[in-house]
């Protein structure tokens, strides 16, 4: 099928949400390195923010094959404003069990976003799909051996898990805030859409969370979080993207 | 295999991986083929995570080696078109990264569980007797076990899909 410039443009704005999603995901996973409640949990978020920020990198470069400009300048140059990340992302790490929450909650909305983008039409994007799909594996595999872990644990491990899925949850349905070419996206073949993606994650967490005896809030009494689609975001994005641009800001051609 | 694209992959056989050195590229299965244009090589390379920090060495790597070696302007590139997995380290790389004392991964069939990743012999005294301290290492590429025959840490190297 001949791609049109309304098609062009839904798969750019595709591109630099889930990029935007992977790049400050990362950046707050980045944050438990040296801080982690146990040495393992350092590593792993630590390994898992390195993997997110080479997958926006993918992305990032896919974006430039587009047209945009080099993924240093995209990922370092842009206000919060600009930025499509969902608001779920953004939220300071917190307590530990929030940043687990939002690790089991955003990892298996990836994977499955992933594994239906594999069929793209658009080659690029069903490439690094495959290529992700063995990596974003140890994501979910960490997040549901804590989930299980915890709600095994003590009444208070199972009650804060229970409690930091409460409030992660509207904030990961905004993952799922459509864009504006959610049609021509499904008519090219390149995404099913995010009602799609939404329905199949629903399913798999509410199944996987009761088998050990938690239970997410009803979506009929939940507000989604909209707006990180749209570029309106909380006060904690914009701190974010001047500390992890800085090094940029000084001397933007350094090199190490 | 042609002549010239066979000096190549001697010549790339020669080169290890920067934080594994007992391994070749050839032999941990990131050199995706040899294409050439005229006289000049064009080496495709392909990630083995994407977000490896030692990908931009290993091409440098690559290239000086070429050059050194008398090809004057060899092309390197990596893509994601051939897709790294874990089976595809040669029986001789399985053996080099043990040399360096990191468990091989096992063969997989495409899928990865957690008590695959737990049944891991230990690369010191090749004891099953094992636990999987954490899927996550020092680098992207490592798992780190604990052996309860020998008592001894040991990190492995992870199957990948």
């Amino acid at each position: 099928m001949e791609l049109t410039e309304r098609h062009i443009e839904g798969l750019k704005e595709l591109l630099y949400k889930m990029a935007d999603d992977l790049l400050i995901m990362g950046h707050r996973n980045s944050e438990w390195t040296g801080l982690g409640p146990v040495l393992e949990e350092d590593i792993a978020f630590s390994s898992m923010a390195q993997d997110k920020l080479g997958q926006s990198l993918a992305l990032f470069e896919l974006l430039h094959e587009l047209g945009e400009n080099i993924p240093d300048i995209v990922a370092f140059t842009r206000n919060d404003k600009q930025f499509h990340n969902c608001h779920l992302v953004e939220m300071p790490i917190g307590e530990y069990d929030f940043s687990l929450a939002r690790h089991y909650l955003f990892d298996h909305a990836d994977a499955i976003r992933f594994a239906m983008l594999e069929n793209s039409s658009f080659e690029g994007l069903s490439m690094i799909s495959r290529k992700f799909r063995g990596e974003i594996k140890y994501h979910t595999m960490h997040a549901e051996a804590w989930m299980k872990q915890l709600s095994q644990g003590t009444e208070e491990s199972k009650a804060r898990m229970q409690s930091a899925l409460n409030a992660a949850f509207p904030l990961a349905l905004g993952i799922f805030e459509e864009g504006n070419y959610e049609a021509e996206l499904k008519e090219a073949g390149i995404f099913e859409g995010e009602a799609a993606l939404k329905s199949l994650w629903l399913k798999m967490v509410i199944s996987e969370l009761q088998k050990h005896g938690y239970n997410l809030p009803d979506t009929n009494d939940v507000t989604p979080t909209l707006g990180g689609r749209k570029g309106f975001h909380t006060e904690h994005l914009q701190p974010l993207l001047n500390e992890m641009s800085e090094v940029f800001q000084i001397d933007p051609g350094a090199d190490w | 295999m042609d002549n010239r694209t066979a000096d190549i992959y001697r010549i790339l056989e020669t080169i290890m991986d920067p934080e594994i050195p007992t391994i070749s590229l050839v032999d941990l299965g990131i050199v995706t083929g040899v294409e050439w244009e005229n006289d000049i090589p064009h080496v495709k390379l392909t990630p083995t995570f994407s977000g490896c920090p030692a990908l931009r060495i290993m091409e440098q790597m690559v290239h000086e080696k070429l050059t050194e070696t008398g090809y004057e302007t060899p092309k390197v590139s990596t893509s994601f078109e051939v897709v790294w997995n874990t089976n595809m380290i040669s029986e001789k790389g399985l053996t080099a990264l043990k040399k360096h004392g990191l468990a091989p991964p096992p063969k997989h069939a495409g899928y990865i569980e957690l008590d695959v990743l737990s049944d891991i012999a230990c690369p010191l005294c090749d004891s099953r007797n094992t636990t999987m301290q954490t899927p996550f290492g020092p680098t992207l590429c490592r798992s780190m076990h604990y052996c309860k025959n020998c008592h001894n840490a040991f990190e492995a190297f992870k199957p990948v899909t």
